[in-house]
């Protein structure tokens, strides 16, 4: 993810982020940036730029301006409270062989 | 393509007197890097690291753009059709790796207009590499075996870099320079097997042309590099220009070898003791004229590279009025509507 707090001046065409899908059924992921005067240029340099040797079948593009990020200094006070919360997955959870399948 | 350690970068400014909170955040910076943490765009980073960072990623953009001119002058004469397709698809490669990593570099708050400002008013450096001419269509194949394949070893480590937007854009460039030495490597080894002795006498003159420029593009040795020992502490750097270049040496040799060419080194010689090939010494006044403007082509390389640009400038701008325009018109659409 880009940030913006550059002090580019006007007259350079906007960021955009790139999101690529590289085949049916997987979702669309970052992959990168570029910049572009607008969304159909975007899509198209986002077509020449992340997808040369087919890694992907679909693009989106989003102004990176649009991007809400969370904040690197909550990062402890928003993720670390799942640590100790083992019981949310299945291995938490001891059971005889002949069901430990489930 | 890739970027020149040469150390030549901002000095470090750390001795300066720091704040309490600084000097914290400082520390915690050093442990999440000795832990092998990987540092993102939005963290918290020392002044120098981000200076440092934006020099050299940088540099190695103007490197993948600068690049694509040497290569970009045998299109047009490219032998075959398939050769024409396979040099086109490799220097628009060139671009596209210039791209990731100009956006690797704006993610530290540097703009790319500023960046395209320092390489065309000659304050940034790219590799001293593509100041030399491509005389003759051997070139092409030297330039994807010797230089691309420099390049991938210098690279492949950077794939590790503690700065995360970095890291990854070497990940994407890796995995695409390996096309560019195999097919540089192959067109030679169809010369060398299969070509008249004329084509033969073209490749290993281009051999003759390339070889000591090539080693010259893992910077000055290591006694001469004193920044990197803090590049390397921060996990810019992970393996010594010195030792990627014996590593290059070693591995090119017997390529050669196979392709029936020498390197121009009277000093050559494999060293049973030390595992390693021996090679002779750097001319390193060279090296230093070159990077420092007076190689046989930076002035021609730059001055294509600013032509471009003003050339263009029109339509960047055009590009820019129409999408405004048609913004413009959308809004009004959906007002009437």
């Amino acid at each position: 993810m880009s940030d913006n707090k550059t002090n580019a001046p006007s007259a350079e065409w906007p960021l955009w982020e790139v999101f690529v899908r590289s085949k049916a059924g997987l979702d669309h992921k970052h992959c990168g940036s570029l910049h572009a005067a607008d969304p159909k240029m975007a899509i198209q340099l986002a077509r020449d730029v992340y997808t040369r040797r087919q890694e992907g079948v679909s693009v989106w593009v989003v102004p990176s301006s649009q991007i809400v990020a969370s904040d690197p200094g909550e990062k402890a006070m928003l993720f670390d409270p799942m640590e100790d919360k083992v019981y949310r997955h299945p291995s938490f959870y001891q059971l005889p062989e002949s069901v430990n399948h489930m | 393509m890739y970027t020149q350690a040469m150390s030549v970068g901002p000095q470090d400014t750390s001795a300066k007197i720091k704040s309490a909170e600084e000097a914290r955040a400082e520390a915690a910076f050093e442990a999440r890097i000795a832990a092998g943490e990987f540092i993102e765009a939005k963290d918290w980073m020392p002044d120098h690291y981000r200076k440092t960072l934006v020099r050299q990623i940088s540099q190695h953009a103007h490197s993948e753009i600068v690049g694509m001119l040497p290569e970009g002058n045998w299109i047009t004469r490219a032998p075959t059709l398939k050769r024409k397709a396979i040099l086109l698809a490799k220097v628009q490669d060139e671009g596209g790796h210039g791209l990731y990593l100009y956006s690797a570099a704006e993610t530290l708050g540097t703009s790319r207009d500023q960046m395209l400002d320092a390489l065309h008013t000659g304050r940034a450096k790219y590799s001293s590499i593509f100041n030399y001419p491509t005389l003759s269509w051997a070139d092409i194949g030297v330039i994807g075996w010797l230089v691309d394949g420099a390049a991938i070893m210098n690279q492949v480590p950077l794939c590790r870099c503690s700065y995360a937007p970095y890291a990854r854009a070497m990940i994407r460039v890796c995995r695409e320079e390996s096309f560019h030495q195999r097919q540089g490597y192959e067109a030679l080894l169809v010369m060398m097997q299969k070509g008249t002795p004329e084509q033969r006498a073209m490749v290993q003159e281009a051999v003759n042309r390339w070889w000591w420029p090539s080693l010259m593009m893992f910077g000055p040795a290591d006694k001469d590099s004193p920044n990197s020992e803090q590049s390397m502490r921060w996990g810019i750097k992970r393996i010594s220009n010195d030792d990627l270049r014996q590593k290059f040496v070693d591995a090119t040799i017997p390529q050669g070898e196979l392709l029936g060419v020498t390197v121009p080194d009277a000093d050559l010689r494999w060293n049973e003791a030390r595992g390693h090939y021996d090679f002779g010494a750097i001319d390193w006044p060279e090296f230093w004229r070159v990077v420092g403007g007076d190689g046989p082509c930076n002035r021609e390389r730059l001055a294509t590279r600013v032509k471009a640009w003003e050339e263009g400038a029109w339509v960047r701008e055009a590009a820019l009025a129409h999408a405004k325009k048609q913004a413009s018109k959308q809004a009004s659409q959906a007002q009437t509507a």
